[in-house]
């Protein structure tokens, strides 16, 4: 099928065809445009306060004074389903659910049963099983699968956001990384004399290289450097540098950025507080980024996800220790959502992994290898060989994006 | 290897970049050099005679949340963080001084070394008034002392108690956890396993170190009542900012950690625990392996591991001996710039090399700042990361090399890289780039190049 088709006709053409069909034209479809964007929340964000399961019996109990009210309630979740909802402070996040573009995973684990961070995010960003399996990132490697970009687009598919790349992007592809400088422009002709210098240093040249590189998309994209200031703008700046990235036609379709401060041992706060304010700070940044993503919002699709969950119950210190099962959210418009994704194994004593955390249902690798697959087009070989080694076990969730 | 090619290695890799004349001096005998810097006690922070001790601040910071609650203001927070935030800015620039001005810069380097293995994070509001102080008090004077002690010192300090949580932790069993059930209080007193926990992965056996989910929650019962003094409501009792055994809190009964039994003891059952992982073989090479990778490379050859290892082994933990291993140990010294510079190596070996001039009363930090590296806010209890794919990204490179410019416009023809060049990198320095230098077409252009150089980024 490779003539020309507008939106419309095709709508009108798919809904008398069989479903066989359908999915063959998803796949003729050039994957070039899709974007993907991997947001890791380093640090254990709390599944439970960030995706309440107000309607589980045990809940209220176990979180007493951090639980979120129900839906309706004063400082109630925003509701998703008879028994989840959203921490009041994701209202952008709600209306995208509303708008069938969030689909929330919950109860979610990578292969990782220990309660490290350190080496949940290795587990989490290597993509292997065990800790330091892999010192390249499953991202990176998925790109490495990819076929090679068209002539015009540039050579990088992918694109760190911050001042270096997380182990989640390194690997075999080549990546670009940005960040905002609050330093003067370079004086060209100094520039030209380091480049001399780096001429016999291979990483210091393919490093300047490839900075030169995204400074030069980021100036053409007209953004604004100025210092970031106040928790609201947090991410401000780099998600408005992924979007102008990932909105222009030769763009790079992956890209990454992560964030911090998830690690809520003590006064955790409930409804208020200080995760609500952090929750409230992604939140925001998620909305500007839907907003620089502007026409390729369509076809994006955007994972947040963590290291893993923490305890079922409060603590002694108002806050949550290290968990297990955790949730995830896969956003954007090219995302099949409304719903919740999970087999909630219930908060009761016995459901409970190791008497006190939520007990892992679903494995975020069936969910990542669903989403590469069906939207980046990642073959299927690769991601059971090179991409989530030795997963070919873990099925892909099927139907998370919109054909 | 050419006498100033060892110097170079020594002034740079282990101290925190040569100086003008230092090459020299360290030239005759670099090893010897470094071990003149071990004798006698640890040098004090300069300066600290203007600092304030922790015990001083937190009974400040109390006095200010009693004041703001007894007058019904909102604001307790804000007060404390505006009192915090300039004591937090005084001890950066008070330690950025020291690293630019210090002559035995190799001590120097192993108090940021510790400093960074015990990690606490001024992302939490509690730490950034006292992780300045936590690092003159608890860190610096025993670097060059025993691991034991320094571990001691560390897990007693309030800023540790408070960044890991343990100040309030409480035994599911302990006195005030029993009464309070009685009282059914808003929030019933816990357990809070993240000191144990980082104590166990971080600070000591490292995490391949054996433990199980088990252990750590028996430890953290242990450290139950490792607190500090002053809290508030039922925890008013004691000085504020000084280390309290709070019995009340302490859960009682024997516990098992790593397959031994400790019998209640109060705080000596934890402090026992202590003692035994400090002498622990994981915890010996997760150590030695830390030390060989921030000195010799990001992949520590394990001959040198294995010499350091033996010899904390030999000497019981004493460190001098530990050191002196690292620098005997051959793979040391066998390839130059091992190491990619962390930004605040960057920064101190840039200020040292070039003598700048101080830049002013944030000076250091803003430094540290645009470098990706603020000091004491490496945003989790693991510390800043140690390898080369850590900090060398493709706009990390381009940061450095934009700051370089900054600093090479700012000092001008005041600086002349040609000889500044070859005193900070001797031998070491290649020939391209003291080509290059020749040929600038200004100072501040040679000075920017000097600083971008592949053999100024590494040490």
């Amino acid at each position: 099928m490779s003539t020309h088709i507008d939106r419309r006709q095709f709508l009108i053409a798919a809904a008398s065809l069989p479903l066989a069909t359908r999915v063959v034209f998803a796949q003729a479809q050039a994957a070039g445009d899709a974007r993907f964007v991997f947001i890791l929340l380093r640090g254990a964000l709390d599944g439970l306060a960030a995706v309440p399961p107000c309607g589980d019996p045990a809940y209220a109990g176990l979180r007493r004074e951090l639980a979120i009210p129900p839906p309706g309630a004063a400082g109630g979740a925003l509701a998703l389903d008879a028994t989840f909802g959203l921490h009041p402070s994701l209202a952008f996040l709600h209306e995208a659910y509303r708008a069938g573009e969030l689909l929330v995973a919950h109860a979610v684990a990578t292969p990782y049963r220990e309660r490290s961070h350190f080496d949940g995010q290795d587990v989490l960003e290597g993509g292997g099983v065990r800790p330091h399996d892999y010192a390249s990132g499953w991202l990176n490697r998925a790109l490495a699968a990819l076929p090679a970009r068209s002539a015009g687009s540039r050579a990088e598919a992918g694109i760190a956001l911050g001042q270096n790349t997380p182990l989640t992007m390194r690997g075999p592809a080549a990546v670009a990384s940005w960040s905002p400088s609050r330093l003067t422009a370079l004086d060209d002709d100094t520039l030209a004399r380091i480049t001399d210098l780096y001429a016999a240093d291979p990483v210091l040249s393919k490093r300047l290289a490839d900075a030169l590189d995204a400074d030069e998309i980021a100036q053409h994209a007209g953004m604004d450097v100025a210092p970031r200031r106040g928790a609201g703008a947090r991410y401000g700046e780099t998600v408005r540098a992924a979007g102008s990235f990932l909105a222009r036609d030769d763009g790079p379709q992956v890209a990454m950025f992560d964030t911090t401060g998830w690690d809520t041992h003590a006064n955790e706060g409930g409804a208020q507080g200080p995760l609500a304010t952090r929750l409230g700070a992604l939140d925001q940044a998620l909305r500007e980024l839907k907003a620089a993503l502007d026409a390729r919002w369509s076809r994006t699709v955007i994972v947040l996800a963590t290291e893993f969950g923490r305890t079922a119950a409060t603590n002694g210190t108002r806050g949550t220790d290290h968990g297990t099962g955790a949730a995830a959210f896969v956003l954007g418009g090219a995302v099949e959502g409304g719903r919740v994704l999970a087999d909630w194994p219930g908060l009761s004593g016995r459901a409970l992994y190791e008497q006190r955390d939520v007990a892992p249902t679903l494995d975020l690798r069936a969910l990542l290898k669903g989403l590469l697959h069906d939207h980046l087009r990642v073959p299927s070989k690769a991601l059971d060989g090179e991409v989530f080694p030795g997963s070919g076990a873990v099925r892909p969730v099927a139907g998370l994006v919109r054909a | 290897m050419a006498a100033t090619a060892a110097a170079a290695i020594a002034t740079n890799r282990f101290g925190l970049g040569a100086r003008p004349g230092e090459l020299d001096v360290a030239a005759p005998d670099p090893c010897g050099w470094l071990l003149a810097q071990l004798r006698g006690p640890a040098p004090t922070l300069p300066g600290a005679a203007d600092l304030e001790s922790t015990a001083t601040i937190l009974s400040h910071a109390a006095k200010l949340r009693d004041d703001a609650r007894r007058d019904g203001a909102t604001g307790v927070v804000k007060g404390i963080g505006a009192y915090y935030r300039p004591l937090y800015t005084g001890e950066v620039e008070a330690r950025f001084a020291a690293a630019v001005a210090s002559e035995r810069p190799f001590v120097e380097r192993l108090v940021h070394f510790w400093a960074n293995h015990f990690a606490v994070s001024v992302d939490k509001p509690a730490v950034l008034g006292v992780a300045g102080a936590y690092e003159r008090e608890a860190i610096r004077p025993h670097v060059l002392g025993r691991f034991e002690d320094l571990l001691f010192a560390v897990e007693r300090h309030p800023a540790m108690l408070l960044y890991l949580d343990n100040v309030q932790s409480a035994g599911p069993q302990s006195a005030l956890a029993r009464r309070a059930s009685g009282a059914r209080r808003r929030h019933d007193p816990g357990l809070n396993e993240n000191l144990a926990r980082e104590i166990l992965e971080l600070h000591t056996l490292g995490a391949s170190g054996g433990y199980s989910q088990a252990d750590v929650t028996s430890f953290a019962r242990m450290l139950t009542g490792w607190s500090i003094g002053g809290g508030r409501g039922r925890l008013a009792e004691g000085a504020p900012g000084r280390f309290l055994f709070r019995a009340n809190l302490h859960e009682p009964g024997a516990q098992q950690l790593l397959g031994k039994r400790y019998a209640e003891a109060g705080y000596e059952q934890g402090a026992a625990a202590l003692r035994d992982l400090a002498r622990h073989p994981a915890t010996v090479d997760h150590l030695a392996r830390k030390l060989a990778r921030h000195f010799i490379a990001d992949e520590p050859p394990d001959a040198a591991v294995a010499q350091i290892a033996a010899a904390y082994r030999r000497h019981d933990g004493a460190l001098v001996p530990v050191y002196r291993a690292l620098i005997e140990s051959r793979e040391a010294w066998a390839v130059p710039f091992a190491k990619y510079k962390m930004p605040s190596d960057y920064v101190h070996s840039a200020f040292r090399g070039l003598a700048i001039p101080a830049p002013g009363q944030r000076g250091g930090l803003v430094a540290y700042e645009l470098l990706g590296q603020r000091t004491w806010s490496p945003g989790s209890p693991a510390g800043w990361p140690d390898r080369a794919a850590d900090w060398d990204g493709a706009s990390a490179v381009l940061q450095r090399i934009e700051w370089a410019e900054a600093v090479g416009n700012r000092l001008g023809d005041r600086r002349d890289a040609t000889r500044a060049g070859p005193a900070m990198l001797g031998a070491l320095l290649g020939a391209s780039t003291a080509e290059a230098l020749r040929r600038a077409a200004s100072g501040a252009q040679a000075i920017t190049l000097l600083l971008a150089s592949p053999e100024f980024m590494r040490r």
